[in-house]
């Protein structure tokens, strides 16, 4: 009963009610989409740090992480292997070395970051195999080649097959000097890491720089992200029972890159002030319609109650009228949000004159929101929330009414 | 006359106008205090930049910018001293200096850095250096031997003040250079990679080191603050400079140095626009809602007001200027309460908090909201015009109003 009348008040002024429906759809929609939209953001630059650099874990020495010593290693790598090969979620795992070196061509000089990797096993943990632009990745029988970054060698003037001489120090404190022949270049989008980076095979890493069999880093992939934490626990605990010389630690993706987790928290915090605004402004915005929807009705309200009506039948009423209103909006919103969504995530949304800055932080040039059912439901949930509290206030007051005074209001 | 009707029937329903002033007061002040907020950030990002050894303007050989050596240097630096000293404002500082990349090394650690020569007594105010002295001192004219490097640089090089530190990069005869200087002072800097990238050694010092004669790599030129934004002015003087400067020399703007922050902002002035017209329609829906609500229970009175003779126009101005009121008293609330937040928080916001996040985005730690002229105009436009023209609607429907029919609405 209450609902029939309800749902005809509600279509009693029907211009208000659109209005009111579609200012409640808009922030539904705006919330669905730059929700999908962030979330999509975040996810590409976990991915690309992942992919590019960190892997989802590593184990380290203690203190590497905080500065890359080269005499920090992880003294026996099969030891880690062994562990890793038994810990349940792992997809795979490769080992690395770094070291710094001055690298020199016919005509430049420039300083750079050589890693040792595993030609075999490194393209199952990063992409660096899909992003050489020129020639080709290592393979098993190189031994003096290596890959280098596409600013690099712009900066060194080579090419491919052209020579490159190492001069570095190594682990013991010695010179360590090679020549390397250039195999491919790759680009990865971020300019610091294309300047600076040059790959080659690890065993002739350990071979130049003294390591003796020891690596830096054992680069892990999981098989998603949600299993990262118990994995860590797991290998975390394995390798401190090691015996080796420097004790390990087994740090995730967001230990190894607090910025990139920081700098997510700072967009999400500042997108959260801008929903807040937003949510303020719509409640005000439809305040006004649940009041006068009230008010303009006093009369009615007096008569309902002069037959017999209780305050609390109008209160269900009347919550039963925002209900549909807010239903309405919010599926509508729902509805033409995600439309909106899915077809900026199928044609993407190029950012123009931003795409250099953003492909520094690893977001290629389209920007693609996600759709996921949080990010579809979460919005309209808070925005169903506020609203029903919007529609209380009204809807109490009609106990408030004495039926007398009520029947004699203009 | 018109203005006082208008003017009593805003106040006809003060709830009403109340909750409708409520919207557009928050809506205004958001735009502002948000706007503020993230212009703080801009200017931050921005004049971290430029004050990273970037300047407003840089004089450089045109062949330096793709490759950074010494090679490619200004051999008659005293030419452009006097172009420079006859047409810049007077306000303006320059200084030459020399920065090339090298590798500094110790008996512990050796990394890539970028070695800066430069003019002790004028580089002071014109760059970082010498903002924020953490320990030791600053170089004195005529040092040979000294150098200022980053703290960050000194703990990752497990050294002290007074202690070595040997340089080595490629001279302008080709041949690699390498000398010792001893470590003066460390400086403190916005970013830690700042205090990595960067060790300072006199401009003779570094043109002695690398045979460079009395050449330069670039003279940087520093504007008073208020022009960083206004590109049109600095195109203007950039090109006057470079028709008075010799042939072999480019002038480059800090538009041209760092094109990706140059993208990064236009992007987020359109960013900027788009959020005032999100939250302006957020609150356009209540507003159209309230005004429609004013005419519709009006419509008997405007009814009669048009049997009585007055012209549908005139109906549509009252109601518009109804609706003018409401938006003035409102904006002006607003923009009150806007600057009165920037105000507040005068004193700068520490985003020390958020570091890691904040040096990802190169963000300084201090960022100080306020509030510019073209800000305050477009959101005062943007809700002022949208908003009268979103009450055009509810005004022409009174203006339609006939006598008959009102007559007839109860």
């Amino acid at each position: 009963m209450e609902l029939l009348m309800a749902w005809r008040n509600v279509w009693r002024n029907p211009r208000r009610t659109i209005l009111t429906i579609l200012a409640i759809a808009f922030a539904c929609i705006l919330l669905v989409f730059m929700l999908s939209l962030q979330i999509g953001m975040y996810e590409v630059m976990i991915n690309t740090a992942v992919k590019t650099r960190t892997g989802h874990m590593q184990v380290l020495a203690d203190g590497y992480n905080q500065d890359h010593k080269i005499r920090k290693v992880i003294s026996d790598p099969e030891a880690v292997a062994r562990i890793l090969d038994d810990t349940p979620h792992i997809t795979g795992y490769t080992f690395r070395a770094n070291g710094f070196a001055l690298l020199s061509s016919d005509q430049r000089t420039y300083g750079g970051l050589i890693t040792g990797v595993d030609p075999v096993s490194e393209p199952r943990i990063s992409n660096i195999k899909s992003i050489i632009r020129k020639g080709r990745f290592l393979s098993p029988s190189d031994t003096n080649s290596a890959v280098i970054g596409s600013l690099l060698a712009k900066r060194l003037k080579i090419d491919l097959g052209d020579e490159l001489v190492v001069l570095g120090s190594a682990r013991d404190g010695a010179i360590a000097a090679t020549v390397l022949t250039v195999a491919g270049i790759f680009s990865s989008g971020m300019d610091d890491y294309d300047r600076s980076a040059i790959q080659i095979p690890l065993a002739h890493f350990q071979e130049v720089f003294a390591m003796e069999g020891t690596v830096h880093e054992a680069v892990i992939t999981c098989d998603s992200l949600w299993n990262v934490g118990s994995a860590q626990t797991a290998i975390s605990k394995a390798v401190a029972g090691l015996e080796q010389k420097r004790r390990l630690t087994c740090l995730s993706w967001d230990e190894l890159t607090p910025g990139l987790v920081q700098s997510i928290q700072m967009d999400l915090g500042g997108g959260l002030i801008f929903y807040g605004i937003l949510l303020i402004m719509v409640a005000f915005s439809i305040m006004n319609t649940f009041l006068m929807a009230v008010f303009e009705r006093t009369r009615e309200f007096g008569t309902l109650m002069a037959i017999g009506a209780r305050p609390g039948r109008l209160t269900t009423m009347l919550v039963y009228e925002s209900a549909f209103l807010t239903l309405c909006g919010i599926g509508l919103g729902i509805g033409a949000g995600c439309l909106l969504t899915l077809w900026a995530q199928h044609a993407g949304i190029p950012m123009g004159d931003a795409e250099g800055m953003l492909r520094q932080y690893g977001i290629p040039g389209l920007i693609r929101p996600k759709l996921t059912l949080a990010t579809a439901l979460a919005g309209p949930a808070v925005v169903f929330l506020i609203t029903m509290l919007t529609a209380l206030y009204p809807a109490v007051k009609v106990h408030r009414i004495i039926p007398v005074d009520a029947m004699r209001a203009a | 006359m018109h203005l006082q009707v208008s003017w009593r029937n805003v106040w006809r329903n003060p709830k009403r106008t109340g909750i409708i002033l409520t919207a557009i007061i928050i809506g205004a002040w958001t735009m502002l205090a948000f706007g503020a907020l993230s212009r703080g950030m801009m200017t931050s990002t921005l004049s971290n930049a430029l004050n990273t050894l970037t300047g407003h303007i840089q004089i450089q050989h045109p062949a330096f910018r793709d490759d950074p050596v010494i090679d490619n240097r200004l051999t008659a630096p005293a030419r452009v001293a006097d172009v420079l000293e006859q047409h810049l404002p007077g306000n303006a500082a320059f200084a030459f200096r020399i920065q090339v990349n090298g590798v500094a090394s110790n008996a512990r650690n050796s990394e890539s850095i970028t070695i800066v020569g430069i003019d002790p007594a004028k580089e002071a105010g014109l760059s970082f250096y010498g903002d924020n002295t953490a320990q030791g001192k600053l170089l004195a004219p005529g040092d040979y031997r000294g150098i200022v490097v980053g703290q960050a640089l000194l703990d990752s090089f497990e050294t002290k003040i007074g202690r070595k530190l040997v340089l080595m990069t490629r001279d302008a005869t080709l041949e690699t250079a390498s000398k010792a200087f001893k470590i003066r002072g460390t400086f403190r800097a916005e970013m830690e990679a700042t205090e990595k990238q960067f060790v300072f050694i006199t401009l003779d010092a570094a043109q002695s080191f690398l045979k460079a004669g009395t050449g330069v790599t670039s003279a940087c030129i520093k504007l008073p603050e208020e022009t960083t934004m206004d590109l049109e002015a600095l195109a203007k003087t950039a090109k006057a400079l470079a028709r008075e400067l010799p042939e072999g020399t480019a002038v480059l703007t800090w538009v041209d140095l760092l094109p990706l922050l140059k993208g990064y902002l236009s992007m987020f002035d359109s960013f900027m626009l788009l959020w005032y017209l999100v939250v302006f329609v957020a609150m356009a829906f209540g507003l159209t809602n309230t005004m429609l609500m004013a005419v519709l229970e009006r419509t008997r009175e405007f009814g009669l007001l048009k049997a009585l003779g007055m012209k549908p126009s005139w109906i549509i101005r009252n109601v518009l200027l109804e609706c003018l009121i409401l938006l003035a008293i409102g904006l002006a609330a607003g923009n009150i309460l806007g600057f009165a937040t920037v105000q507040a928080l005068s004193g700068g916001i520490d985003m020390s908090f958020m570091a890691e996040g904040s040096e990802f985005f190169g963000i300084g730690h201090l960022v100080i909201p306020y509030i510019t002229l073209k800000d305050l105009l477009s959101v005062n436009a943007v809700i002022m015009g949208l908003g009268v023209l979103v009450c055009l609607y509810p005004a022409v429907k009174a203006g339609r109003i006939t006598p008959v029919e009102a007559m007839s609405h109860t």
